[in-house]
C-alpha cells in the first residue's frame, strides 16, 4: 500500500500525473516538465517533498556520532546552519548523501526518501554513548518554494526577514501562523527556501494555499518530481541510486568538498584515503550531446569505439535546449573537453565533456 | 482527451488518416498525454520504407522514448518538418499539425483492419 503525503488530495485535484516513488503516489508533472522548470528557473514553483526523511539527533554524544557516522566536518556547524553531507560504508561506498542541520540542542538529518529504512537502520547499529535518534519522518510535511521570486513570494507570509536568511541557514518562525523550519536551501540551482513542518493535512493546506495566493502576481506554479529532475540534472547534482550509490565512493563521484579527510576518524575514511592515494580510475563527468539526441540512465559511454563509462543521468536540459547527462568514464577520458560517444539504440551519438554545472545564470 | 473517429488506430497509440492510396501517421491523444513533454522526434526522410508494425522512427519525450510503429506498410512521400523543429506541437495538437508522416500505402485496405475509436478507447479504457 503506497503512502500519501499530506497535499496527495491537493494533487489529485490539480490533475497531478501520479508515480510511485519511494513507496509513495508523488506527482510527476501538473501541467508539464517543461511548463514547470521554466516558472523555477524564471519565476516561482512549489515542490512537495514531503516524502524526503527527517531525522533528529540527540543526546550528549550526538555531535561526535555524526562526526564518526558523516563524511563532512560537523563540528564546523553553528546553530541555524546546514551542510551537506553523506554517509559511507567502512569500504568507501555511499549509503546517502544528506543535509545536517543544527539546531540549538539537536541535529537534524534530511535524507533521500528512498533510503529512509536502510540510513536509520545504519544510523541506529553505529549508535554509542548517549545519542538517540528518532525518525520524525511521517509527522513531517516538507515543501520547497524554489525560483527567482521565492523570497518575495513567501516573504509575505512570514515575520521573519528572509533577505537576512544566508544560504545554508535556517530559522525557526511563524508561517502562515504555524511554527516551522524555513530553510535557505533547494535542489534547483535557484534562490529558494525549504519548509519543514506538521505533517497535518489541514494545516498543509492552508500552507500550499497561502503561498499560491501570495505567488499569484508571479505565476506561481505546482512543480513535480520530473522538473525537480530536470532541475538538478542542469546543476550537476548528484541523485542517489543513478549518480552515486553503494558501489561509488565521494571523490570519484566530485563530492570531495564535502570528504573532510583530514577530520579524525570516521567511517569510511580509510578506504577514501586508500582510493585517494592510488589515484582515482574513473570521475562523473558532465556531458552535452551535440545532436537532437537524449541519453538515458545506463546506456555506454564511448571513446575511439571503446566503452569508457556508462551514463548515471540523462534528460533533455529545457534551459538549454539540448541532451545532457553524466556518467562515470576513466579518468584518463575525463578532462573537459574531450570529445565522446553515447550509445543510443545502437547508434553513435557525439558529445562533449563539459564543466557543471550545465546551467549558468546569464 | 480526443479522438477522431474518422482516424484508424493501432494498439500501439498510432493513428493513420487514409485518403486513397496515401495515408498521414501521427501519435494519438493519449499517446502524447503519456509522453509528456515530447522533445526530439527522429524519422527517416521521404523514400523510407515502412513496415506493418515495425518501429519507423522515435519519440524522446524529457522523462521517456518511444517507439514510432508503422500502421500498416507503404512508403514515405513527405516528413512533418515541422514536428523536427517544434516537436511540442505534437502535444499541443496530435492530430492536426503534429502529424509524423505522410505515405503511399502498399495495400489501402490494409488499414481496415486497425482499430476503429470505439475499439481504441477501449483499449486505452476510456
Amino acid at each position: 500500500m503506497s503512502k500519501h503525503t499530506p497535499f496527495y488530495g491537493i494533487h489529485k485535484s490539480l490533475g497531478a500525473k501520479i508515480v510511485e516513488f519511494a513507496g509513495y503516489e508523488m506527482p510527476i508533472q501538473y501541467t508539464g516538465i517543461i511548463d514547470e522548470h521554466t516558472a523555477v528557473r524564471k519565476s516561482v514553483g512549489v515542490f512537495d517533498v514531503s516524502h524526503m526523511g527527517e531525522f533528529f539527533v540527540r543526546g550528549k554524544d550526538a555531535l561526535e556520532f555524526l562526526q564518526k557516522t558523516t563524511i563532512n566536518n560537523a563540528a564546523k556547524l553553528k546553530p541555524y546552519e546546514i551542510q551537506y553531507s553523506a554517509m559511507c560504508y567502512e569500504d568507501g561506498g555511499l549509503i546517502d548523501d544528506l543535509l545536517v542541520y543544527r539546531l540549538e540542542n539537536e541535529f537534524m538529518l534530511v535524507v533521500n526518501a528512498s533510503n529512509l529504512q536502510k540510513d536509520f537502520d545504519w544510523l541506529q547499529s553505529h549508535k554509542f554513548g548517549d545519542v538517540e535518534i528518532e525518525n520524525a519522518s511521517d509527522r513531517t510535511a516538507m515543501l520547497a518554494v524554489q525560483g527567482p521570486k521565492s523570497l518575495e513570494t513567501i516573504q509575505q507570509l512570514t515575520p521573519e526577514d528572509l533577505s537576512k536568511i544566508k544560504y545554508y541557514n535556517f530559522r525557526q518562525n511563524a508561517f502562515a501562523e504555524m511554527q516551522m523550519i524555513i530553510s535557505r536551501t533547494g535542489y534547483t540551482g535557484e534562490p529558494g527556501f525549504e519548509l519543514y513542518f506538521n505533517a497535518d493535512e489541514a494545516q498543509a493546506k492552508k500552507i500550499w494555499d497561502s503561498i499560491f495566493e501570495a505567488g499569484k502576481k508571479f505565476d506561481i506554479m505546482p512543480v513535480g518530481l520530473g522538473a525537480r529532475d530536470t532541475l538538478r540534472l542542469e546543476m550537476g547534482y548528484c541523485l542517489y541510486g543513478n549518480d552515486i550509490d553503494k558501489s561509488t565512493q565521494p571523490l570519484e563521484a566530485g563530492l570531495g568538498w564535502i570528504t573532510k579527510l583530514d577530520k579524525n576518524d570516521f567511517i569510511g575514511k580509510n578506504a577514501i584515503t586508500a582510493a585517494k592515494k592510488e589515484g582515482l580510475k574513473r570521475k562523473l563527468v558532465g556531458f552535452v550531446l551535440q545532436d537532437k539526441a537524449l541519453a538515458r540512465h545506463g546506456y555506454e559511454i564511448l571513446y575511439d569505439k571503446k566503452v569508457i563509462g556508462k551514463v548515471t543521468s540523462g534528460t533533455y536540459a529545457p534551459s538549454l535546449q539540448k541532451g545532457i547527462g553524466m556518467g562515470y568514464v576513466e579518468t584518463e577520458y575525463s578532462n573537459t573537453g574531450t570529445e565522446i560517444f553515447i550509445s543510443i539504440r545502437d547508434r553513435e551519438f557525439p558529445a562533449s565533456i563539459v564543466p557543471l554545472p550545465f546551467y549558468k545564470k546569464s | 482527451m480526443n479522438f477522431p473517429d474518422n482516424l484508424k488506430y493501432t494498439t500501439e497509440h498510432e493513428w493513420i488518416r487514409v485518403e486513397g492510396k496515401f495515408g498521414w501517421i501521427g501519435i494519438t491523444d493519449y499517446a502524447q498525454s503519456e509522453l509528456g513533454d515530447v522533445v526530439f522526434v527522429e524519422i527517416p526522410a521521404a523514400g523510407a520504407k515502412i513496415e506493418k508494425d515495425k518501429s519507423f522512427g522515435t519519440i524522446e519525450a524529457v522523462k521517456a522514448v518511444s517507439d514510432l510503429y508503422a500502421p500498416v506498410t507503404g512508403e514515405i512521400v513527405e516528413v512533418n518538418a515541422e514536428v523536427k523543429d517544434h516537436p511540442e506541437i505534437v502535444n499541443k495538437d496530435p492530430y492536426g499539425n503534429g502529424w509524423m508522416v505522410k505515405i503511399t500505402m502498399s495495400n489501402p485496405t490494409e488499414a481496415n483492419a486497425l482499430l476503429d475509436v470505439q475499439a481504441y478507447k477501449t483499449l486505452i479504457g476510456q
